[in-house]
C-alpha cells in the first residue's frame, strides 16, 4: 500500500486528528495530533491490510524558530513491505506526548533517548530516565539553545586548540 | 682480591634500583580499558602477530592486578569519573598510556558536548601515542618507551631534603 492510500485509511478513521500528507518527500510523512498518536499507531499496527509491526526508528527535531519539537516515527511493515513516517508537534517550552511504548516495546529506549537529548516528556512511559548522558547532567544537549557547561565534576570541558 | 672477583662466575652483580626496575618493567600487566575503535588495535597488539607478551606485557581484567592502564578510545565525561575511580584502585607504582587521538586530546570529537578532551584532565599520563587509531607497532613502541622510563626510576634514594640528618 502506498503513502496516499495509507493516508486515506487514516483520514477516514481519525478525520481531524490526522493532518496533511507530504507525498513529495523522499519518505512520505503524515502529520498527527499529539492526543491521537497512540490510537493511530495501534490502528496502523492491528489492521490486517496495514500491519505496521515494526517501529524502525523514533527520533526528535528541535525547530527553535517555529517553537516546536517534532517527534518523528518511522514505521515499517514486514508482512506488506510498506513504510510510512508519522510526525507529531509538541510545544517547545513544555513538550508532552503520549508514549507508544504500549504499541511497540522498541519505543522504550528510543523515547528515553529523546527525553535525554531533547527533553520531551512521554506521558505514561514506564521508565523515563536518561539513557546516554549521566544521571546528574543538566539540560538537554540537542536543543538548539543548549549551552555547554564550563566543567563537569571539576573536569574542564575546554581545551586550548586551533579548532576552538 | 676484590669482592666482585670472589664470587663464582654464575653470579651477576647489579644495583638494587636496576634490579627492582628490571623486575617491574619485565611484567607490565596492563588493564583492559578499551573504550572505542582503538581497542581493536589493542587486541591486535596482544595477539600472536604483534605479541606484546614477549615484553612481559599481558592484559588483566581487574585494576587491582594491573600496573598499567592503556586508555584506548574516546573518553566521555560519564566514563571519565569511572576512569578516575579505576585508576585509584590500581596499586602503586602505576602507569598510564594514552592511546590514540581521542584519549590524547578528544581528537575528532573534542567539540562534542559529551566528550572529555583528553584523559590527562582526569589522571596523569606517562606516554601519549598519536594515531587514529595507532597501529599495533605504535602501541608496542609506546610500551617500550614506558619500559625505558621505568628503568630510569630511582627507588632507593633518601627522601629527606639535602643537609638534614636522617631521623
Amino acid at each position: 500500500m502506498d503513502a496516499a492510500a495509507i493516508h486515506q485509511r487514516l483520514k477516514a478513521r481519525f478525520e481531524a486528528n490526522v493532518g496533511d500528507c507530504d507525498l513529495q518527500a523522499k519518505d512520505p510523512f503524515i502529520r498527527v495530533e499529539p492526543a491521537a498518536i497512540v490510537d493511530v499507531c495501534r490502528f496502523l499496527r492491528d489492521e490486517s491490510d496495514l500491519q505496521f509491526d515494526s517501529l524502525s526508528n523514533e527520533t526528535g527535531v528541535d525547530y527553535k524558530a517555529k517553537g516546536v519539537i517534532e517527534v518523528v516515527y518511522h514505521l515499517y511493515s514486514y508482512p506488506h513491505r510498506h513504510s510510512i513516517v508519522l510526525k507529531v508537534d509538541a510545544p517547545r517550552d513544555n513538550p508532552m506526548i503520549p508514549t507508544v511504548e504500549g504499541v511497540w516495546n522498541a519505543a522504550n529506549w528510543l523515547e528515553r533517548e529523546i527525553y535525554d537529548l531533547l527533553g520531551v516528556t512521554f506521558e505514561g512511559h514506564s521508565d523515563l530516565r536518561r539513557l546516554l548522558m549521566p544521571e546528574d547532567w543538566i539540560g538537554h544537549p540537542l536543543r538548539k539553545d543548549f549551552v555547554e557547561p564550563e566543567e563537569y565534576h571539576g573536569i574542564s570541558t575546554r581545551r586550548e586548540s586551533l579548532l576552538r | 682480591m676484590s669482592l666482585i672477583n670472589s664470587f663464582p662466575e654464575m653470579v651477576i652483580t647489579t644495583k638494587a634500583d636496576a634490579l627492582l626496575n628490571w623486575t617491574r618493567k619485565s611484567s607490565v600487566w596492563w588493564m583492559l580499558f578499551g573504550l572505542a575503535c582503538c581497542a581493536i588495535e589493542m587486541m591486535q597488539t596482544q595477539g600472536p602477530r604483534a605479541d606484546c607478551d614477549r615484553f612481559g606485557a599481558v592484559p588483566r581484567a581487574a585494576p587491582r592486578q594491573s600496573d598499567l592502564m592503556i586508555v584506548a578510545g574516546t573518553l566521555t565525561l560519564k566514563m571519565a569519573l569511572r576512569t578516575k575511580t579505576l585508576y585509584e584502585q590500581m596499586p602503586e607504582p602505576r602507569y598510564v598510556i594514552s592511546m590514540g587521538s581521542c584519549a590524547n586530546c578528544g581528537g575528532l570529537f573534542q567539540l562534542a558536548y559529551s566528550v572529555c578532551d583528553g584523559v590527562d584532565k582526569v589522571i596523569p599520563v606517562d606516554v601519549y601515542i598519536p594515531g587514529c587509531p595507532p597501529r599495533p607497532e605504535a602501541l608496542t613502541e609506546g610500551i617500550l618507551k614506558l619500559q625505558e622510563k621505568m628503568m630510569k626510576e630511582k627507588w632507593l634514594v633518601r627522601k629527606e631534603p639535602a643537609g638534614e640528618p636522617a631521623a
